[in-house]
């Protein structure tokens, strides 16, 4: 058991002034940011992770030029990010090639959920209040965690800001503005309290606004050349979120209150059309509620619980109208999703080298849609996860088996897809010598029929499997310690891995392209190598961080042997890609370069030169500057994306944005 | 502060990184347009050059996936048994965003080539030897095309929309192919699909298809000389595609609701204006030759979780199905979503597309008269239309 759990803010203050001054420290050792986020109860060395984890966190995820989380995300190795273009477009998360549907994302240690599609929109997440980003393949490898933390193939977890007050400091307000292209203003406000001893509060608020328009070219050689913008990608956001943080004898609580609001525009696909004579006018509402509240404590010297819960309602209206767009059909779609969840997660270590867990989740889900012959839908599952934790020596080892019961029902007799219970196993271990660590694992998970794929009017079909997938990754981590010349440390990381997809949930046309349903026709398998690398310098009393990725996939689609296509590699797959950042802070400056590259992609598994999307690379610069007014701290930013100006889409037919600008003014109270 | 004078000096590293990243991101330009492929797949035949009435081969229309812009054009050369993928963005490299999205009908009409391009809301015409583009006609959410004397009709879903934004009426254009202009518009009934000219009138299927489930179950019947609807004969919900045989009756088909009303195959009088028969065959699509009548049918069931795909023959004369299936060799087995039928007026010869997983380029099947499958090319993506030429090919490259 560690004396930091019994003195927290002890802990904080040594490691905040520890980060001071090294300020890559951080960066180094994943070991701050687990003391900042969680009190961890199981004492932790240098941490040696047994499954795959890439983090951005603290400075290096403020200087990133990105207006989202997915922006950041693309920095990992081993992701690919759909992205429909510009600041409204939806954004989604793909990891290792299995499907968007197999990642799991995490708030602040709770599921994101989406009953309806299974898809959350990284888009919408701001890097404002968000202090680390992690991304972990299998699963997380910390094993004191709810059932749900097994229950995808991948996990990103998202942690926002949580506060510390060191040297009796009460109050932080930190007040920000962005003024960007696109007609951007996003103001910010983070509040937070000290209110007693134990207990602080915060406020976060963030509004956001934006025409999305901006211009894009299509161009052929010796042929066409044309220049047109995009229109009706206009969004209007707001979040409020509201936290209490509490610590006690051997734990900690947290509360929280999410609301997001917004309205945007669906620009379309940019396909052939008369310039300017029909303008897409679909609109979208979203709505999100959430409350969520996490408890832990050690509640003996071998035993900790962990609580969490959640309460969710999200609503989407969606607004196609013809006498707007006179070539649309009418559509006017609500749906509205409830969810509630409970969880308990008991931690016993018998012994210093084993640890045992157990732990119960149960969720409910219900839709409500105002569609034609609407079944709505409820869910209800239960997961219950076994997990050991073993060290012995240089050897680790981490094994879990989750168990998930579905059930649903629907309002219509006979409607509904009936129960499911599956068991399915994960086992990580890994292997210690001098700065090398080996590691492998190996997870076999599914996903889920989301509602739509069931349940939608037409489209639905409730007679879809779960979609299984089984990942092989064999790897290791290379870490050279601090030193104190020009290069301070690097680290590597490196695995290969195959994965297999089954009975991938596609959807299909039935008769004619108006009408299609979703089936289980699919298999796929994935080798792949992502490969990461840090670097710390120190030159002239100027702090360098340099990383880089690389990714490889060979993404084959394996599902119909007969096919003249079979193996082609998988839509929007790269086999290459890769990313690099370079971050230089000296005294007050600081600057940040970041540069993705992405291979050239098919946009279906016929690799055909009707179906190839070439290669795209971007940079993005940012300079900031910290200056001191008095008694405020003032932060001014300034970033320049796509430097180069280049045209490209991530998805057929959406274009992104050329280059484009931002300031940022962040003024600390 | 005395640090803060200088601060880009420290920055020389990052600063040498990205001047060699500049240099790097010299994109190489832009992709020329996309060339056509030939394969050589018939034998050829001969036909003289001074014979005009004879088909020489056919265009085949892709309609593509909605909204990926993919709809392309094919040529089957029966001369030399060439057949040419993907020709259009070649011939017309100014064109922007080539040929548009979702290619929905495609006709032969007076040396002109025609296509329906539904998400593009526009009619591209071309001329029909070298598939240059002549100029294109907005049309919000055009759907089908046919001719008659100097016209040209067009059936659309966007008509004008009252109070009620679910009861939006179609349209049909009227297009003088002279002046490749649209010069008046009849209101239909609710999502006209496809139409044809007979007797001095033009019929229009109506299905209603944004209504579910209050399909519309007409056919709109439009008096040429005054172009106004004069009569709307019901027929059953959600109708699609057309047919005139020889003796002269309209042959309809009935998509059902995709539930629990099946699909099914009507015949209409137009003298008495009437439904006089009905037969329970499924039909995704038909095509007339003489008297025999071919009808497919690709249905999804979700009780057999599958497709369930059929072939009828039927006589126009007696209306009886003569053949539950038309091709006799195993090709049968091979195809997968059949998306088109077509049969050639010289040659009696048969012509089936097959969309596949819709996503996949398809394929088009040629077979002899009798059902033998004589060869196959691959085609676009979801190949919806074939139109017939007797007009000799030139190609421009």
């Amino acid at each position: 058991m560690s004396k930091n759990r019994r003195h927290p803010r002890l802990v904080c203050v040594v490691l905040l002034a520890l980060a001071t001054l090294c300020s890559h420290a951080e960066t180094m050792t994943d070991t701050l940011t687990n003391f900042i986020d969680e009190v961890t109860v199981v004492a932790r060395r240098v941490r040696r992770d047994v499954i795959p984890v890439q983090q951005l966190e603290g400075d290096a995820l403020r200087q990133l030029s990105a207006y989202s989380v997915a922006d950041a995300i693309r920095y990992f190795a081993g992701v690919q990010i759909k992205d429909y273009g510009g600041i409204g477009g939806l954004k989604t998360v793909n990891v290792r090639s299995l499907g968007t549907n197999h990642t799991g994302v995490f708030y602040d240690g709770v599921q994101l959920g989406n009953a309806q599609n299974g898809q959350i929109d990284l888009g919408r997440f701001s890097l404002d209040n968000m202090e680390a980003l992690q991304l972990y393949n299998g699963q997380k490898s910390t094993i004191h965690q709810t059932a749900k933390d097994y229950s995808s193939a991948s996990s990103v977890y998202m942690q926002t800001r949580k506060p510390i007050f060191i040297n009796g400091e009460r109050r932080h307000i930190n007040i920000g503005m962005k003024v960007g292209s696109f007609d951007t203003y996003n103001p910010s406000l983070l509040w937070e309290q000290r209110l007693t001893e134990r207990i602080s509060a915060q406020v976060s608020a963030e509004y956001m606004t934006t025409s999305g328009e901006y211009k894009f070219r299509y161009a052929k050689k010796n042929g066409y050349d044309t220049t047109e913008v995009r229109r009706n990608g206009d969004v209007e956001a707001l979040r409020i979120e509201s936290a209490l943080f509490g610590a006690m004898e051997r734990g900690e609580w947290r509360a929280k209150l999410y609301f997001y609001d917004s309205e945007r525009g669906y620009p379309g696909a940019a396909v052939r059309e008369e310039p300017g004579k029909f303008r897409h006018q679909d609109r979208q509402w979203d709505s999100s509620v959430f409350g969520q509240a996490s408890w832990r404590k050690g509640l003996a010297d071998r035993y900790s619980l962990l609580l969490n819960g959640k309460v969710a309602y999200d609503y989407l209206r969606y607004l196609s109208d013809p006498r707007l767009d006179v070539t649309t059909m009418y559509t006017d779609n609500s749906y509205r999703q409830t969810e509630a969840y409970l969880s308990a997660s008991h931690l016993y270590s018998p012994a210093e080298w084993l640890s045992l867990s157990l732990a119960n989740d149960v969720q409910y889900n219900y839709l409500d849609a105002n569609l034609t012959n609407f079944v709505y839908p409820t869910r209800w599952t239960a997961l219950t996860s076994l997990a050991a934790s073993l060290t012995l020596g240089d050897f680790s080892a981490q094994t879990s088996l989750l168990h998930t019961y579905v059930d649903d029902r629907t309002r219509a007799v006979g409607g509904a897809a009936g129960t499911k219970s599956v068991l399915t196993p994960t086992v990580a271990m890994s292997w210690k010598t001098g700065p090398l660590a080996l590691r492998s694992f190996y997870k076999r998970i599914f996903r889920m029929p989301t509602f739509n794929d069931l349940y939608y009017t037409f489209i639905g079909n409730k007679a879809l499997k779960p979609e299984y997938t089984t990942q092989y990754d064999l790897g290791f981590t290379y870490d050279i310690p601090c030193g104190k010349d020009l290069l301070q440390g690097v680290q590597l990381q490196v695995d290969g891995y195959f994965n297999e997809v089954e009975d991938k949930i596609v959807a299909m046309p039935t008769s004619n392209q108006f009408r299609w349903t979703m089936m289980n026709f699919g298999l796929c398998h994935i080798w792949g190598a992502d490969v990461a690398v840090k670097a710390l310098w120190r030159v002239a009393d100027t702090d360098i961080s340099t990383s880089a990725t690389y990714t490889y996939n060979r993404a084959m689609d394996h599902t119909d042997r007969r096919s003249e296509w079979y193996g082609g590699q998988l839509p929007y797959i790269p086999r290459h890609a890769g990313s690099a950042i370079v971050a230089a802070t000296r005294g007050a400056w600081s600057v940040n370069y970041s540069f993705i590259y992405t291979g050239e992609r098919y946009e279906a598994s016929a690799n055909i030169l009707e179906n190839y999307s070439k290669p795209w690379y971007t940079s993005d610069l940012s300079l900031s500057r910290e200056l001191k007014v008095k008694q405020y701290l003032l932060r001014v930013s300034a970033e320049v994306n796509n430097l180069f100006n280049q045209q490209y889409e991530v998805v057929q037919c959406y274009p992104m944005p050329g280059t484009n600008f931002k300031l940022k003014l962040n003024m600390m109270l | 502060m005395n640090k803060m004078s200088h601060p880009l000096s420290p920055f020389t590293f990052p600063l040498f990184l990205l001047l060699s990243l500049l240099l790097a991101s010299c994109r190489t330009g832009d992709e020329p347009v996309i060339p056509s492929q030939v394969e050589q797949v018939g034998t050829g035949i001969y036909i003289s050059s001074t014979d005009t009435t004879s088909v020489r081969g056919f265009y085949l229309l892709n309609a593509g996936n909605m909204g990926s812009n993919k709809c392309t054009l094919d040529y089957y050369d029966a001369l030399t048994g060439n057949y040419h993928r993907n020709i259009y963005g070649e011939a017309n490299p100014d064109v922007v965003n080539e040929l548009g999205d979702m290619g929905n009908d495609l006709q032969v009409y007076d040396g002109k080539l025609w296509a329906v391009i539904n998400q593009s809301n526009l009619v591209e015409v071309m001329d029909a030897a070298t598939t240059r583009h002549i100029t294109q006609l907005s049309i919000p959410n055009c759907r089908h095309i046919t001719f008659h004397d100097r016209y040209a009709y067009v059936s659309s879903f966007a008509g004008p929309v009252e109070i009620d934004p679910t009861s939006q009426l179609g349209y049909v254009a009227r297009i003088d192919i002279d002046r490749l202009a649209i010069i008046d518009t009849c209101i239909v009934g609710y999502q006209p699909e496809e139409l044809v000219v007979h007797g001095g009138h033009l019929y229009v299927a109506n299905s209603g298809g944004y209504r579910f489930p209050n399909y519309d179950r007409t056919l709109s019947v439009i008096d040429l000389s005054t172009f106004t609807v004069t009569d709307t004969i019901d027929v059953a919900i959600n109708l699609h595609s057309l047919q005139v045989d020889p003796q002269g009756y309209i042959w309809v088909s009935s998509l059902g609701d995709y539930n629990t009303i099946a699909p099914k195959t009507y015949v209409v009088d137009p003298t008495t204006r009437r439904v006089c028969d009905s037969l329970d065959i499924v039909n995704s699509g038909m095509a007339m030759a003489g008297d025999s009548l071919y009808i497919y049918g690709a249905e999804w069931s979700y009780a057999a979780n599958d497709w369930v795909i059929t072939y009828h023959l039927v006589d126009t004369r007696t209306r009886e199905v003569i053949a539950d299936r038309f091709i006799i060799d195993d090709t049968e087995q091979q195809i997968v979503m059949p998306y088109a039928v077509a049969v050639n007026p010289t040659t009696r010869e048969l012509y089936i597309t097959d969309a596949g997983d819709f996503i996949a380029p398809g394929k088009v099947y040629c077979f002899t008269p009798e059902g033998q499958l004589q060869w196959k090319a691959t085609t676009g993506n979801a190949p919806s239309r074939i139109a017939f030429t007797s007009t000799p090919h030139t190609f421009l490259k």
